[in-house]
């Protein structure tokens, strides 16, 4: 059993690497891009919230899969291609998984009751320092565990990349297939593998739950 | 309009809104036309690229992609349904040595990227001539891994019926099948019918997947005809098309899911029932069998 594992080192090292790779990279930009739409979403310019509304029902309808298809096969036809595989994949992921983070930041905005925010500005605070002393502090605590949900979806997401040429872990079985190694052995290290880099950030996810519970 | 982030806008507050309104107009109109453009200098809007949708054999072909993804999508609901209330059943059992290793496989499924599941089915036929079409591979993992979160969602929504109901059954000495099949059930699964059909959502959308393994679904057919060299590799018209598709049933699930959910609040009001159960619960919350949500 573990012979699967030893002889192919290499594969397996390279494949969770770039794995990590992936989803750490189009995490943050998720993050940023998400926030971003998110932020317009709850807006008073009615155009702004109108493209994060789109954007977000767009993308939740359409499956990642399709998005990595077009970015891989459609974009090139317009000369959109990005520079590589492995950041057309990032493109991708970060796509699909900014519609869920914008709507994290907008119902987390959403949680805040207005009276808030009126008591803050009664005793003359400026928006600037409602939105840091005030709102965001507490928009925070609603936001962290569904993001951390978020982007535990986004860490298993990656493995659709293996369907569009990146090798990251999820190709390790085509690869062994035509290695002729055995793939039940081989599909048991790579749900180990999935499961040592997903188990801590769920055990993270139920500590920041608990951290954050309103009392 | 007063939210939490901003009070209604006075007078200098609307012109500045108004202007900056049309301003983000003007740059997506821009953006779009950018974009518009950029296909039109690449030759997409060619007739020979969209001539192929003309063709009833072509349209047959994306017809027999969609009833694919239906099929398995169908089946898999079905079977994902189904092992979500046994694994529910079992997960709120009295009996440790029921409920342990169901809460494992309940959160194992859920743990483990669904293309891997798929993987097990699709790999392993291959290994051991288990004579499973790619058909097979999507279903199967589809529903163990929608099974899964619906079992949770099964067992999020009788924990929420509020306590009195079960004590108040109990105390007239109905026994737990009883308890649950006659009192907890009929209360739970109004409330729980949002996140059910949000859940569909999502196993519909990850039918997609079976373009990976070679299933010949809505995504697999749309790869072969973007690839036709005769109407010049028109992958942009057929994924758009097929995105429409998607985004079209989605949509509509999306929305059943928001009537039920509109429906099952107004009926709160009038009743006192659960509040609905909008979406599954967070992958990682780890309730154990009794918590109350």
């Amino acid at each position: 059993m573990f012979s699967v594992l030893t002889d192919n080192w290499p594969l397996f090292r390279d494949g969770f690497w770039l794995t990590i790779r992936l989803f750490v990279v189009s995490g943050v930009l998720s993050l940023v891009f998400g926030t971003i739409l998110g932020a317009f979403r709850v807006s008073p310019v009615p155009a702004l919230r109108g493209i994060g509304t789109g954007y977000v029902n767009v993308l939740r309808n359409t499956p990642l899969t399709l998005v990595f298809a077009f970015l891989f096969f459609g974009a090139a036809k317009m000369q959109l291609a990005l520079p590589s595989p492995f950041w057309t994949g990032v493109g991708a992921l970060t796509i699909y998984t900014s519609a869920f983070v914008c709507e994290v930041v907008r119902s987390g905005v959403n949680t805040i009751s207005p009276g808030q925010s009126e008591a803050a500005r009664a005793i003359g605070m400026s928006f600037n320092q409602v939105l840091s002393i005030v709102v965001l502090p507490q928009a925070f605590r609603a936001i962290i565990p569904p993001l951390m949900s978020v982007f535990i979806a986004l860490l298993k997401n990656t493995t659709i990349a293996a369907g569009f040429s990146v090798a990251e872990a999820g190709s390790i079985p085509a690869a062994m297939s035509e290695r002729g190694e055995n793939q039940l052995l081989t599909l048991l290290w790579i749900t180990i593998g999935f499961l040592i880099l997903i188990v801590p950030l769920i055990f993270l996810q139920r500590w920041a739950e608990r951290r954050t519970a309103v009392a | 309009m007063s939210t939490v982030l901003y009070e209604p806008p006075g007078p200098r507050a609307k012109a500045r809104n108004r202007i900056t309104n049309i301003l983000v107009l003007v740059v997506l109109v821009g953006a779009v036309a950018w974009l518009i453009n950029r296909m039109y200098q690449n030759g997409q809007f060619e007739g020979r690229l969209w001539r192929q949708f003309q063709y009833s054999s072509i349209q047959q072909q994306l017809v027999e992609g969609l009833l694919n993804t239906l099929r398995a999508a169908g089946l898999a609901a079905v079977l994902a349904l189904l092992f979500g209330a046994v694994f529910a059943a079992a997960r709120i059992s009295d009996h440790k040595w029921i409920r342990t290793p169901a809460t494992l496989i309940v959160e194992l499924f859920r743990a483990v990227p669904l293309l891997i599941l798929m993987f097990y089915f699709y790999f392993g036929n291959i290994q051991f001539q288990l004579g499973l079409s790619p058909f097979w591979a999507v279903v199967f993992g589809l529903t163990l891994y929608n099974g899964s979160v619906l079992a949770e969602i099964f067992r999020a929504g009788i924990a929420a019926v509020p306590k009195g109901q079960r004590e108040a059954a109990y105390a007239l000495g109905l026994r737990k099948n009883q308890v649950v099949r006659l009192v907890l059930l009929p209360q739970a699964i109004s409330a729980m019918l949002p996140a059910i059909v949000s859940q569909l959502v999502v196993l519909l959308k990850d039918t997609a997947l079976g373009f990976i393994i070679t299933y010949a679904e809505l995504l697999y057919v749309g790869k072969q005809m973007g690839g036709r060299l005769t109407y010049g590799f028109p992958y942009i018209p057929t994924y758009i098309v097929i995105a429409l598709i998607y985004i079209g049933l989605c949509s509509l699930l999306s929305l059943l899911a928001r009537y039920l959910e509109g429906r099952s609040r107004r009926r709160r009001k009038v009743t006192g029932a659960p509040p609905p159960i909008t979406e599954a619960p967070d992958a990682a919350s780890g309730l154990d069998p009794g918590d109350k949500i």
